[in-house]
């Protein structure tokens, strides 16, 4: 008798929906894994849904309405693993700059008639309503690592994702440090690998893409800007970028703001 | 009274989140509502108080499918606060760049959204297990797109060599090399698609739309020109506020955009195609003339076509960019701030994409609007769908409604870009 395929539904909440494209951008690998899976309820790819519970839930977006509170918690209750995908899911997104303003005037910025929008006051992880199994990052998340994710919790392992730095994949391509050669702030030391490096290897400073890694050191970093000549309004924008609201980033960043 | 409502709670195959309602009265169509609940991000809040060279970067984050098209509208709005003018190759790399996502956005359109829809298959796994060979074919194309967005851009969802005067590095010829081979097979897998696509059952449907989109005498507008409409308007970019607007509808969270005094418009393929048509290459208005399609096509089913056609375009485009390309100039002008306001706007693959900053001396982003392509069809997406219901009442209600999806599907719309960022009511 075949095995059945196990079930996986995408899920999204605030966010601009790149992260589950990274599927549909696996060109290469798409119609293996659709092989491998029963894609059971993915809407931005197919009108078809097949109810849950799902074996695993990819989870996009922040949580930003009354209504999306109610609805994670639903989508927790269908999923026997549920993985968060990409920095709006794992720490609230760029979005999260609402977190230090009153919503109240950001909704009267953007609507004329602000009382039609029903929001909360802050822009919050998946996390601080409902258990994660897993927490991929990434604004976006790179696709290899997904597949790599759905791949270790169909196979009951451990996904294997590095918690080091940036740092660590400029020198496996052997990237020059543009902080060091370039004097160029870099957000790199201390936020998590995954994206390959991309940003020194265009001579460009990391942004924390994939937000803080395991144990950084933000507070040396945030010292080393104020040497290079960067005002405490450049460090606290600095650490304020699609992770803002990831612990370790929002400390740094509050320690510059007057 | 007799009363029929066709609802589609989640609409598929777009993306971001929205919904349809559609309510029958008598036999006459009583109320149509595309209601966009997808949560509100108030990008143009908190871009306030952020530095200009930043907003390519968070813009971006508005929208994963067309990235591109944010980096671009906002990098030439804030070059025009700043009285810069970006030209010569990194103009061109620009359009390099666009062309990169429109072949991957269109691609991803035409053959995974809203091919589909015309097979009658669910989505393009389904299609993908009768017709390997069809699906294989556009996911190849659809990487050609994006390995341009990732050699020029970094990576090809959200880039990060984009910058204010141009980009932080240049890619060597030897890096864009193999691009070559592979978009010239891809021309040939773009001009098999239109071909394929046009021989498609297309519902017996014309609108008479009023037409806005950007406009360039020499070449298929994309970062640059004025915005035109049919014989109507012909405006700077920086006219564009005077003659459009935005509502704030109570059942979307999306702004709704009108022509002042005119009312709905349409931007978007259809619009480019008919207002841009003498500027497409030669190879795409040969494949468009072989398939039927000439402006001024008012069926909006026939967008497929005209994505296929456009995505030829974009490969000729960039096979010519890439023959002339010489790496030896620097990768960006410099932009220094100064206090103004600057306009931009650029053809993303779903249309006019509006952006306006004003900016401090110290190039501090004091106010920020942005007008997505989305906003701008939702009103005649609704209407669309108002007269497509009145004519084809009689189908059977499952038809109708897969119908009445791919009507809105027609206009491939963007709903995490149109949410400006906005919750939907149901009113069963």
């Amino acid at each position: 008798m075949p095995m059945k395929k196990p079930k996986v539904a995408v899920f999204k909440f605030a966010s601009c929906d790149g992260c589950q494209l990274s599927l549909l951008d696996a060109e290469d690998e798409l119609l293996l894994v659709a092989g491998a899976i029963d894609i059971a309820n993915f809407p931005e790819a197919s009108r078809r849904v097949v109810k849950g519970p799902y074996d695993i839930g990819l989870v996009e977006g922040s949580i930003t309405t009354p209504h999306d509170v109610e609805r994670v918690r639903e989508v927790r209750k269908q999923c026997r693993v549920l993985i968060t995908i990409g920095a709006c899911a794992t720490a609230g997104g760029i979005q999260a700059l609402r977190n230090w303003k009153d919503v109240k005037d950001f909704a009267r910025l953007v609507y004329a008639s602000p009382d039609y929008i029903s929001t909360l006051d802050r822009s919050m992880p998946v996390g601080s309503y409902v258990h994660v199994d897993f927490e991929l990052r990434g604004c976006p998340i790179n696709k290899n690592q997904l597949l790599e994710v759905i791949n270790a919790f169909l196979n009951k392992r451990k996904p294997n994702i590095p918690t080091y730095s940036v740092c660590m994949e400029c020198k496996l391509r052997g990237t020059v440090c543009v902080m060091v050669a370039q004097d160029t702030a870099c957000l790199g030391p201390v936020t998590q690998a995954g994206c390959g490096g991309i940003c020194p290897s265009y001579s460009r400073g990391c942004y924390g893409c994939y937000g803080p890694m395991e144990n950084p050191n933000t507070s040396a970093l945030g010292k080393h800007f104020t040497k290079m000549g960067k005002s405490n309004q450049e460090i606290v924008r600095a650490f304020r970028g699609f992770n803002s609201y990831a612990e370790a980033f929002r400390k740094e960043s509050d320690v510059y703001e007057k | 009274m007799k009363s029929r409502v066709i609802k589609v709670d989640q609409l598929a195959r777009v993306e971001g989140e929205g919904a349809l309602f559609v309510k029958i009265n008598d036999g006459k169509v009583a109320d149509v509502k595309l209601r966009i609940y997808e949560p509100p991000r108030f990008f143009e809040a908190f871009l306030r108080g952020r530095h200009f060279t930043e907003a390519a970067d968070i813009t971006a984050r508005i929208c994963g499918i067309c990235p591109v098209a944010y980096q671009m509208s906002a990098v030439h709005a804030m070059e025009d606060a700043a009285g810069v003018r970006v030209d010569g190759q990194l103009r061109e790399l620009r359009r390099l760049l666009y062309c990169g996502e429109w072949i991957e956005s269109h691609v991803l359109h035409v053959y995974m959204l809203h091919a589909p829809d015309f097979l009658g298959y669910e989505d393009a796994l389904q299609l993908a297990k009768d017709k390997p060979d069809v699906v294989r074919q556009g996911l190849e194309l659809k990487k050609v797109g994006n390995d341009i967005v990732n050699i020029l851009g970094g990576r090809e969802i959200h880039p990060v060599n984009v910058r204010l005067g141009g980009f932080y590095k240049l890619p060597s010829r030897e890096q864009f090399a193999p691009l070559v081979e592979r978009l010239k097979r891809g021309r040939d897998v773009a001009i098999a698609t239109a071909r394929l696509v046009s021989t498609f059952e297309f519902p017996d449907f014309e609108m008479d739309y009023e037409f806005v989109a950007l406009h360039h005498p020499t070449e298929y507008a994309m970062c640059e020109g004025r915005i035109l409409s049919v014989g109507h308007l012909d405006l700077a970019v920086r006219e564009y506020e005077f003659h459009f607007e935005e509502r704030h509808i109570l059942h979307s969270h999306a702004l709704h955009s009108y022509e002042k005094g005119r009312g709905n418009y349409c931007v978007g393929p259809l619009a480019r195609f008919n207002l841009n048509y003498d500027t497409l290459s030669t190879t795409a208005k040969q494949v468009a003339r072989d398939v039927g399609l000439v402006p001024s096509v008012r069926n909006p089913f026939k967008s497929i076509i005209v994505r296929s056609i456009e995505t030829i375009y974009a490969i000729d485009e960039a096979l010519r960019i890439l023959e002339a390309y010489d790496p030896t100039v620097p990768p960006a002008v410099e932009v220094k701030p100064r206090p103004g306001i600057g306009f931009g706007a650029s053809e993303a693959p779903r249309g006019l994409l509006y952006h306006r900053y004003r900016i401090d001396n110290e190039g501090t982003i004091l106010d920020a609007k942005i007008v997505p392509p989305t906003a701008q069809n939702q009103p005649t997406i609704e209407n669309d769908v108002r007269r497509f219901v009145t004519k084809f009442m009689d189908l059977p209600r499952e038809q109708l409604t897969w119908k009445v999806e791919q009507a809105v599907r027609n206009y491939d719309p963007c709903i995490s870009c149109a949410t400006h960022f906005v919750k939907l009511e149901f009113d069963n």
